[in-house]
Parts: structure tokens; sequence; C-alpha cells
């Protein structure tokens, strides 16, 4: 006749599949897997021009394939989930205080959106895009 | 059973035992200190008082005002220089309170920020939003943990005092979690256990206050002083009893009928105000015994609306606006819109008068001593006659802080004088209790449902001894409270578990419920006037001959209780009359 | 005058006794209840008239004093503020994730009581002032700064909610921490040094991965996990002052 607490563990590989937003964080999470794998992409591209015009070709080339495609793709929705759940959380990590008021999240949140799609623009305008 | 030797021990660590375990471990860091409570001090039900903290701050007001308001609103049943101590204490605890970091409203300059509240001639209540009793209690759980030598006993219901050679010397209490009893030795022992609310059906009070302190005082032989006096908040949640605080009406808040009038004027509170700025002391901002009393006659009058929920009156706030809501009332908002369904911004909100507060206890004197030596009490639980008849909103949750380490004060004078503890005797008084819980485990010839006994009590209460009170009604409620006292000898216990049984713990609270229960009841059947929260129908005028003194109340074991009384202390201010009536006279 | 409406709920709790039983198990009960009832008052309605031996922590029945927080379908909940409107069909209820079960829906939190005592909880004056001087002067915006986390009622719901302190429990966690924070902001205090030796450690804010759950299961709007990620903030500013800049302290 005594205590004996009883301790049930959390499991280690399948405890996301508890709760839809533990599934929300854990995608967002593999997004940086994407995300790295483009930064080794851009590597390797640097790794390609730096060893002369044909190889830098021959790297422009397997970047049309379709399956470098379908690659590219992924990274960029993943890139741009990524990034909106950063944006989206810079309202919590970065609160402002203006007086006794506090300036509201989703202005933070919309101020990097802004600047964000800013600064694309200005990107895309040295790429030659307009 | 495990013994643990200690210097004081506390009962309860809510405001006043955390206060008072502050106050100790302040003045003599060697002083070993154990801190028993049957919750995790958080827990207390200091967390739920809402509007705030009375104490003479601005330059408009003076200690003789508060002095007046107090003693005033208490019908002339306060102990004068309790209230003096008091109100010249009170700004210097709530100072200390915001030098640990108690975060109450401000005003632009940075200093603290004051509200009205009822019945208080100047504004002077502070107050952290609408959750000052969270704030102080947490304030005060978080700057406790500084100190080493508080030892908390969380989770530990406390059961009998341990008196030995007439001196009070220690506890006796279960840990909830092995149901182990251990037994404390100490050289002093002070009560903060809180009220007793729930013995009543309909109450703002946690399923915690259960009189326990209350109980085991009065069972080891402490008289309980002035029980009969039982506030009625006037505004609670007509279903779950939850408390809309007195700031509702201190902001600016009305009370309005079926008739969409403003009652209050009827009963001694008028004239009217205008509608969004309360004047203080009238009206809206009368005490909550005369306003709680208002509503029952509109009952009566047949003015009240009907509601799902039973018969309401109207608490109005539309006219603060929904900043002013936000800002100064946000939990009043929150608490009526989820129990409710009832949005403050946009509708008036139904609201019904509540058992809030009991003025009686555990009878102390100015020092927070009580008459068995060694036994210092502090809080809801104790009466050192502050209050009187009736207490005005906020000065409670500074009695915790004045009281509570005035009995540290004290317990630390008694301990420097007192001889070492009998170990033996303490344990033979000890060993009364192990069988007296061994005795509960191993019945199995209970025949009372613990429940329906809990039932009957409160039914009891409700019926009698509410508002208003009747020879008839009192006599038929002491003698039903005395009956469920006996039949409470043949309870049934279901749960034979050591660990956590609840039902065990709720079988001993309602143990203690009882007792403070008839307490109540032989209290006001004898007090045959009306004065302050309590009024009779059959006596309805103040009897100052008669009845300017205390119901001192004691145990007799199984028998009635024997009623004694106690003068009034009077230093300055003779019973006169209560005017709410504002300026306009 | 329209009667309040009844319904019968059916409710599944986890039940475990220390006494008789080597693992929890499920119980199912039915009882009626009026609808605009919390699954406290249901709970309350079993324990008095179905099933006494059934044991949970309960007292202030308005979400302020922490005391019921319990799983309900899954959910850290204060079961006096989880409304019976919101749920169809059988109710699961167990006790707070994360905690040992000490019986039935009573866990221990003795874990998160020592975690709260590490991180200095309490205002360590940055000039000491006597009480006879008067209080310490703060402007409505120096309170507002640190409010919203001095809220924090110590339910543990955020910890039955954050799968990292699941995972890792010497996590000091998001309540503690969130304290820690408050009292950083707190204009009276200048303790910030000796809290972030505490908090910007493996087992402080490092070990937060921002999943969120506590802000989301938060019943005091306290949002913990932005606190962290403030003090994530602090904690790096310090260590670049420290480390990378000459001479600078942190």
């Amino acid at each position: 006749m005594s205590r004996k607490p009883l301790v049930r563990e959390c499991p280690p590989t399948t405890w996301y599949f508890r709760q839809p937003r533990y599934l929300r964080y854990m995608s967002r999470e593999i997004t940086s897997i994407f995300v790295g794998a483009y930064c080794v992409l851009l590597v390797v591209g640097l790794q390609r021009l730096a060893a002369g015009p044909a190889a830098w070709e021959g790297f422009l080339l397997a970047l049309r394939s379709p399956a470098s495609i379908v690659f590219q793709f992924l990274c960029l929705i993943a890139a741009v989930y990524h990034a909106a759940t950063w944006f989206n959380a810079t309202q919590k990590a970065m609160p402002l205080q203006i007086g006794e008021d506090f300036v509201p999240g989703n202005v933070i949140s919309g101020a990097h959106y802004a600047v964000w799609i800013l600064l694309s623009l200005v990107v895309m305008f040295f790429a030659g895009v307009f | 059973m495990r013994s643990i030797s200690t210097d004081v021990v506390i009962i309860g660590a809510g405001g006043a035992g955390l206060r008072a375990a502050i106050a100790l471990a302040e003045a003599d860091p060697k002083l070993r200190i154990a801190l028993v409570s049957k919750v995790y001090p958080m827990r207390s039900h200091t967390c739920a008082a809402e509007g705030g903290a009375a104490g003479v701050i601005k330059p408009d007001d003076s200690f003789d005002l508060h002095f007046d308001d107090t003693v005033g609103g208490g019908d002339w049943l306060s102990d004068q220089d309790c209230v003096e101590y008091f109100i010249h204490e009170a700004p210097k605890e709530l100072l200390q309170l915001e030098h640990w970091g108690c975060p109450w409203n401000r005003e632009a300059d940075g200093s603290v920020a004051v509200r009205p509240f009822g019945g208080m001639k100047k504004k002077r209540t502070w107050f952290a939003a609408d959750k000052s009793g969270f704030h102080i209690l947490h304030t005060l759980f978080q700057t406790s943990l500084q100190f080493p030598s508080i030892t908390r006993h969380d989770e530990f219901y406390a059961l009998d005092l341990l008196v030995d050679d007439g001196r009070c010397q220690g506890v006796t209490a279960l840990e909830m979690r092995s149901g182990e009893l251990h037994q404390f030795h100490a050289r002093a022992v002070i009560i903060a256990g809180g009220g007793a609310g729930r013995m009543f059906p309909f109450s703002t009070n946690g399923a915690i206050k259960t009189g326990d302190g209350m109980a085991m005082a009065y069972r080891a032989g402490a008289p309980l002083k002035d029980m009969e006096f039982v506030q009625y908040h006037p505004t609670g949640l007509p279903n779950t009893g939850s408390l809309l605080t007195e700031a509702c009406r201190g902001e600016g808040g009305i009370l309005v009928n079926k008739h969409g009038r403003r009652y209050l004027q009827d009963y001694g509170m008028g004239p009217e105000t205008p509608v969004g700025q309360p004047q203080l002391k009238t009206m809206e901002l009368g005490p909550r015994d005369r306003v709680s009393q208002a509503y029952w006659h509109e009952l009566q009058k047949g003015n009240t609306v009907t509601t799902q929920w039973g018969e309401c009156v109207l608490l109005d706030m539309r006219h603060l606006g929904e900043k002013k809501i936000n800002e100064r009332l946000p939990l009043v908002r929150e608490l009526a819109e989820a129990y409710l369904g009832v949005d403050i911004v946009k509708d008036a909100v139904p609201i019904r008068p509540v058992v809030h507060y009991m003025m009686g206890g555990i009878s102390t004197n100015t020092k927070a001593a009580t008459p068995l030596p060694g036994l210092f009490a502090a809080g809801e639980c104790a009466c050192v006659s502050l209050n009187g008849a009736n207490r005005l909103g906020s000065n409670s949750l500074v009695e915790l802080l004045v009281f509570g380490r005035r009995a540290a004060l004290s317990a630390i004078e008694h301990v420097q004088g007192a001889p070492t503890p009998n170990a033996a005797a303490l344990n033979a008084c000890a060993e009364q209790t192990q069988s007296r819980i061994d005795d509960l485990m191993s019945r199995t010839d209970g025949t009372e449902s613990m429940s329906g006994l809990r039932r009957e009590m409160m039914d009891t209460m409700e019926k009698n001894v509410g508002i208003y009170r009747s020879e008839e009604g009192l006599q038929e409620g002491v003698n039903k409270i005395h009956e469920l006292r006996q039949r409470y000898q043949r309870v049934r216990l279901t749960d034979k578990s050591s660990v956590f049984n609840t039902d065990l713990f709720q079988l001993l609270e309602l143990g203690s419920m009882l007792d403070c229960a008839e307490a109540v009841t032989v209290g006001a059947l004898a007090r045959k006037e009306s004065r302050g929260a309590h009024q009779r129908l059959d006596y309805v005028e103040r009897d100052d001959k008669n009845f300017l003194c205390h119901t001192m109340v004691y145990h007799q074991g199984l028998d009635v209780p024997r009623v004694d009384y106690l003068d009034v202390v009077i230093t300055k201010s003779p019973p006169g009359v209560r005017d709410y009536s504002g300026d306009h006279k | 005058m329209t009667p309040l409406k009844e319904r019968l709920v059916q409710l599944e709790v986890l039940r475990y006794n220390p006494d008789t039983d080597t693992e929890a198990h499920f119980q199912r009960y039915e009882v009626m209840c009026q609808e605009e009832w919390v699954v406290l008052d249901a709970l309350n309605k079993i324990k008095a008239d179905i099933d006494p031996t059934l044991n949970y922590r309960w007292s202030c029945h308005m979400a302020v004093c922490g005391s019921c927080g319990m799983m309900i379908n899954g959910e850290p909940k204060l079961s006096c503020h989880a409304f019976l409107r919101s749920y169809e069909g059988v109710i699961r209820v167990e006790p707070l994730a994360h905690f040992p079960i000490e019986r039935d829906l009573v866990t221990a939190p003795d874990d998160f009581m020592e975690k709260l005592k590490r991180v200095k909880p309490y205002v360590i004056p940055k000039e000491e002032k006597p009480i006879s001087e008067g209080e310490y002067k703060q402007t409505p915006a120096q309170l507002m700064k640190f409010r919203q986390y001095s809220m924090c009622i110590n339910c543990m719901l955020c910890y039955a909610a954050c799968p990292q302190y699941g995972l890792t429990p010497s996590f000091i966690g998001p309540a503690a921490l969130t304290l820690a924070h408050r009292y950083n902001l707190d204009s009276r205090d200048g303790g910030r040094k000796e809290r972030m030796e505490v908090v910007a450690t493996k087992e402080g804010v490092w070990e937060c991965t921002f999943v969120g759950a506590c802000s989301e299961v938060c019943p005091a709007h306290v949002d913990p996990a932005s606190a962290l990620q403030q003090l994530k903030i602090v904690g790096s500013i310090d260590w670049i002052v420290e480390h990378l800049i000459p001479g600078g302290k942190s």
C-alpha cells in the first residue's frame, strides 16, 4: 500500500502522429532538408563553374532534366513554406512596443512579407527579368 | 507515522500562510519553518480574489477615513484597536508586495493606481487588473522560493493540533500521495487555512474552502468568533456562482431590476447618481451586506428578472466601453462570456448574491494570537475582528498580509520563551489521530452516504441561514446540523486506498464543515438582533445594548456547542448610523 | 423560464490505482449533465453519485487556480474550462501527459516545482530601497512590457503539450522559462544575469525547437513560445557580446 507513480513514455519515433499541430511542426522542420539540399546544389553549381565552360554547360543541362525540375519545384515549395513559418514567427520573437501598446503581430509579420517581396523584385530586376 | 521536528509550523499556504512564512524567514534565517498545505501554494483560494487591496496611499486620503469606513462598514462590531493597527500597516504591506514584484496597475507617472470600492469614502484599492488576488498569491509564492529555511509540505492534509501542557505544539497531517500520517512537532503553530464557504451550495469559494483550519482549532479548544456573519457578495454568476468583482461597480457598472430601475436608491443607498460617474460610498458603491439585502427585497417584490438560472438582477457595464472593460475587467468579461454566454460589452449580465466570505473564524487578538497558547491564526480562518459584522471589499487581501506577518512576529516571540516540546506526550497525542484514521479506513458498517450528508448540510444552510433569517428557520438549522453531526459518525468511506484518496479527504472536509456550520447556526440563533450581514426578520434593529459583543462558540464534542460573548473594543468611534446616501443629504 | 437542457454524456476516464493496478485502464461512465456544464462538472457528478473512488484535483472552477489540468480527447485542458457543448460522442479524459501518474487523473508535479525554483522567479532588486521610501516607479508602458508573462497560473498544460519536454524531461520547459523572462523584463529587477545562467543553456531555451504547442494550449493567454524565442535572442546577443566583441561583457 504505497506510491507507485506510473510513467507513460512519450513514444520517441511516433509522437508527432498524436496531434495535427505536431505534424505541422514536423512538416516545417522537414522543409529544411529541401532547403539544405538546394544549397548543396548551388555549391555543386559553383564547383562546375570553376571547372570550366564545358562543365558549366553540362550542369545547366542537368538542371533542365524533368527530375531536376521536379526537385527544384519541391525545393521552391519547401522554401516558401519555411519562409512563411519564419515570418509568422517573427511576431512572437520580436514584439514591438510603442507606448503602452504592442504593434499587432500581423503588422510585424506583414512587414516581413513586404520586405521579402520588395527584395525579390530587386533581385529579379538585377537578374534582368524586367 | 513519521515525525518532523521544526520551530514553527504553518497550516495553509495561501496569502496569509505565505506572508507568515516569509516574515519568519526574514526575521530569523535559522528558524526552521514547515509550511503545510493541502494544495500546492498557487492553488490556494487567494488566487480567485479579483478587485484589489485597500491601503491609504494617495494625498487626498487619510487613516481616519479608512478607519471610519471599516468600522462603519462592519456595523461597529470591529475591534477598533485592531482596525487602527490594520490601517497603518496596510500601505506598508502593499508597498512590500510592490517591492517583491506585484504587477499593480499604475498611473501615468509610475505611481500605483487605486480604484473605488464599495463602502470606501476614498479611492484606495490597489489593483492588478481584476486578478489582484492571483498576482498577490503568485508574488508571495515566488518570493518565498528564495528562502531555504521554508520547507514546504505540499498536499499534506492537516488533521489535529497537538496540544500538551496547555500549549499548542504541533499538528498531525496526512501526506496525500502516500496516505502516511506525519506529526510535526513545533514550538508555535500558525493556522492560515482559509474560510468555509463550501458549507453553502451556492458560493464563490473553491472546493478547498472547507474550514479545516477553523475546525481544527475549534476542536482543540479555541473558540470560533462571530461565525454567524457570512458575507454574500452581491454579484455572482447565477449558474456557477463565479465572482464578478465589486470593481465592476467601482469602474461604473450599475445594478438594475426588471423594470430597468437602479433599485439600490430604494434601500437607503440613493439618490441615484449619474450613470458612468460612480460616486464613492453610495448607490452601487454601497457595502456588500446592504447591496445583497436589497436584492432579497427586490425578489420579494417580484422585481427580479426570471432567467433559466433562477431569479436575477442585472449588472450593466455596457456604458464602460470595450477599451476600459478590457483594461480593467478582462477576467470578468471572460467569465461571463465562457460560463454564461454573455458579452458584458454588449449585454447586461444577470447576477445574484452568492456566499463569499466568513467574517467569523478562530478568535484572535490584535497580535493574531488565539486563546490557546502557541496557536496563532491569520486570514479568513481567523476572526481578528477587523471586519466586524460586514467586511468591506478589498480589506481582506490586506488582512492576509498584515495579520499573516503579525502572526509570524508573535510566533517568534512565543518560540523564544517556549520550552522544548515533550516528544513522548505529543506522540501519544498523534497516536489518537492515527487511530481515528485507522478506524475510518477499516470501517465496514458505515450507513450514511457522504455526498448525501453534504447535500443536506448545504440545503440546510441555504434554507435557514441565508441573507435574512428567522427564529424558526435558525432553530430548524441548529437541529438539522446537530443531527447531521451525529449521523456523520456513521458515514461510509467507499475508497480504502492509501494513495491520493480524495474520498477520504472529502469525508474529513465534510467533518470540518459540519463543525463550522454548527457554530454558524448556533451563533445566528443566539444573536437576536440585525447587524451587518446578520439580518433577522424577527429582530430587525441593531441592539447595541445586548449585542454589541462578539459571539464566542466553544466546541463540546458531539453536544451542542457552548455560546459565550466578548465585548467589542471601542476606542474612538461609538456606534452610529451607517449612512450610504452619498453627498445628497 | 426555459429549463436548462440536459444531455447524457459518456466519459472514458483513465483509471490507475497503485494499490491494485500495474497498468492504467479506461473506465466508461454515463452521466446526465446540463448542456452548459464543463467536463469538471460531469466528473463531480460521477464522484458524488456514481463512483466515489474516482480521483482528480480541482478547486476554483473559474480557470485561475490551475488545479484541474487534464488531457481531454488528447488535448491538455483545464477541465473547468472544457465545455461539454464543444464535444460530441465519448469524451476521453486522461491525466496530464508527460507527468508521472499518482492515481487516476492525479499527476505528480514535482519536476515542474523544482524547475520553477531554479529560474529564480522573484525580483532580485536592481537597487535596494526601503519601504519607507515608497514604491518603485513603474510606468504603465513598463508594466505592459512584462504583464502578459506574469499571468501564468502554473497549470502545466504547456508541459503536457510540449513534445520536447516529453522526450527530454531535463528541459526546464515553457512556464518556468516564461517566468524567468517575466522577471528579466521587470523594470524593478536586476537579476537577468543570474537567471540567464540557468536559462540560456542546453536544458533551458536551447532545448526549445519552437513547436509552439505551449502557446496554443495556454488557458491564460501567456504565449510562452514568444517568451522563449525572445530569450533565445537575448541569450544569443549575450553570447556575441561576450565572445566576439573585444572587451565585451555579458
